[in-house]
């Protein structure tokens, strides 16, 4: 295959993918519409999603708070701006580490399962079942994921920065020395509404495209265990390089509504 | 059989093409079936009889050909337009396709909740029915992987009973069951058939089964339909394939 070839094919699949992928969003969405929401899958979902992720998200903010605030107090230190590890820990897990790194552990733990689950109703006809049945797999499935992620990321979220600010709080002022009146004021002087907003508008997006990218791998899946396993692995992938790439082009358009440190 | 000839056709296929990997699984395959009949499907294994019949529900598009079902062509029917058809049909699935995130009860309650039925009183009344039907009553707790194939097979066809569709397909519903089940199953069809007028279609490679069911007999050979008749026409052709379908001889070197 020449270079030139395989770069068009490259984009051609691409291009395709995207179009899959905002077809399923279309489908989902036309499910909305048509009042096919059934709000015990939903809450069964609020659970699965939100609630039984929490561990995972609240050790991952907490530690990450922690370890960034050390990092940076010792480089702040030299300088003498001890005080100011407080906004520059809080603003950073607000706007990147917070969405970021809480988008990516979900990734892995829900959008893993979503897959594996939806794979495997595939492979074992299951999917056909439901269709045959007269219901439709994105009604039933997807559009369940797709409210429950809406409710649960900003949560999640939400809770991811708190604890990583507490944390870096509690290390900074106990362990570090640093004084807690002129840290915490210090904080909140640069930490505003902006930045909330930025981190949860984040959060959603990322958790949008989990559900769908993941949901669409499981639909698509083929070829037995082999293809269920293979349908995993490339929803963890695809969804965690998304969340990187579409992090930089949504910090770069979101800083145009919430500019920060202003 | 000829009190058939004269009722409503219930589905009509014409020149049915499928391809599959690149090999045409059917290559202008017809058939007509009577409402209130039992339509007999046999044919090779990985002949195309369950591609077949997955067209008739829309679970597959095909290439081209036409499929019309209670007067209404489905092919050019979007998914979300194919419910209120998929709604008066039943399909058996081949391993069964039971939900395996619910229990036996309510693989069978669900299409009567997704139907909009809240009375739990009397989903529990239907449900009970079902799995009596299919000699299964008392087993609604268990979960799908706890129970054996043959019976797996007994709560789908229960699910696909409950809502009592018009027209079933049956995918091999008597492969894998003991003799003694697979005759009930039998005469479950045939029940069906005589006291609800449910039109059905049933693939299978069981010959007493389908002489004990059929009111008409295809042979699905080689994408096309070889044969299309009756039990005693089946029986007594003198075609070759038919023959060899029929007594199961393979010709091969021992």
């Amino acid at each position: 295959m020449s270079l030139p070839h395989a770069v068009g094919s490259t984009i051609f699949s691409f291009a395709r993918y995207l179009g899959d992928l905002a077809l399923l969003a279309a489908e989902t969405l036309r499910g909305i519409v048509k009042g096919q929401i059934r709000f015990r899958l939903v809450i069964q979902q609020i659970y699965e999603i939100g609630y039984r992720s929490q561990l995972v998200v609240l050790i991952t903010g907490g530690f990450t708070g922690a370890v960034f605030a050390t990092q940076t107090f010792f480089q702040f230190h030299r300088l003498e701006m001890d005080t100011a590890v407080g906004p520059v820990v809080s603003v950073s897990m607000f706007r990147e580490l917070g969405p970021v790194l809480c988008g990516l552990m979900v990734a892995g733990r829900v959008g893993a399962a979503m897959s594996a689950e939806l794979g495997t109703m595939k492979v074992t006809e299951q999917i056909d079942a439901l269709r045959a049945l007269a219901v439709h797999p994105v009604d039933y499935l997807v559009l369940p994921r797709f409210l429950a992620m809406l409710v649960s990321m900003p949560l999640l979220v939400a809770e991811c920065i708190a604890v990583g600010i507490v944390a870096a709080y509690f290390v900074t002022t106990q362990i570090l020395g640093v004084s807690e009146v002129y840290y915490l004021s210090n904080m909140l002087h640069f930490t505003g509404g902006r930045d909330v907003a930025m981190g949860l508008i984040k959060g959603v997006v990322f958790g949008v495209l989990i559900v769908f990218i993941s949901c669409h791998q499981g639909l698509n899946a083929r070829e037995g265990a082999v293809g269920v396993g293979r349908a995993t692995t490339e929803a963890v992938v695809i969804g965690s390089l998304f969340i990187l790439i579409v992090n930089f082009f949504l910090t770069m358009t979101l800083n145009i509504f919430f500019p920060a440190g202003k | 059989m000829s009190q058939y000839f004269h009722r409503k056709e219930s589905i009509v296929v014409e020149n049915l093409v499928q391809t599959i990997g690149g090999q045409e699984i059917l290559r202008g395959f017809s058939l007509k079936v009577y409402e209130g009949e039992t339509l007999v499907l046999l044919g090779r294994s990985g002949g195309g009889k369950s591609v077949f019949l997955r067209h008739l529900i829309g679970l597959m598009q095909p290439v081209s050909g036409s499929i019309v079902v209670g007067g209404r062509d489905i092919i050019a029917l979007k998914e979300r337009e194919m419910a209120p058809v998929r709604r008066s049909m039943g399909m058996l699935f081949q391993n069964g396709a039971l939900f395996d995130s619910m229990s036996v009860a309510d693989n069978v309650a669900f299409p009567l909740r997704e139907r909009g039925e809240t009375d739990e009183a009397v989903v529990k009344t239907k449900v009970e029915g079902a799995l009596q039907m299919v000699d299964l009553d008392g087993q609604q707790k268990k979960m799908p992987v706890n129970l054996s194939g043959g019976m797996r097979k007994r709560v789908a066809l229960a699910r696909a009973l409950v809502n009592e569709p018009r027209c079933m397909l049956y995918d091999e519903p008597t492969a894998g069951l003991d003799p003694i089940v697979a005759d009930s199953i039998d005469l479950l069809i045939r029940r069906l058939q005589r006291k609800l007028g449910v039109t059905s279609i049933v693939v299978t490679h069981d010959m007493k089964s389908a002489f004990t069911i059929a009111d008409h007999v295809a042979l699905l050979h080689e994408g096309r339909c070889y044969f299309y008749g009756t039990c005693e026409q089946l029986r007594d052709s003198t075609d070759p394939v038919i023959r060899d379908f029929v007594q199961g001889r393979s010709h091969d070197e021992p």
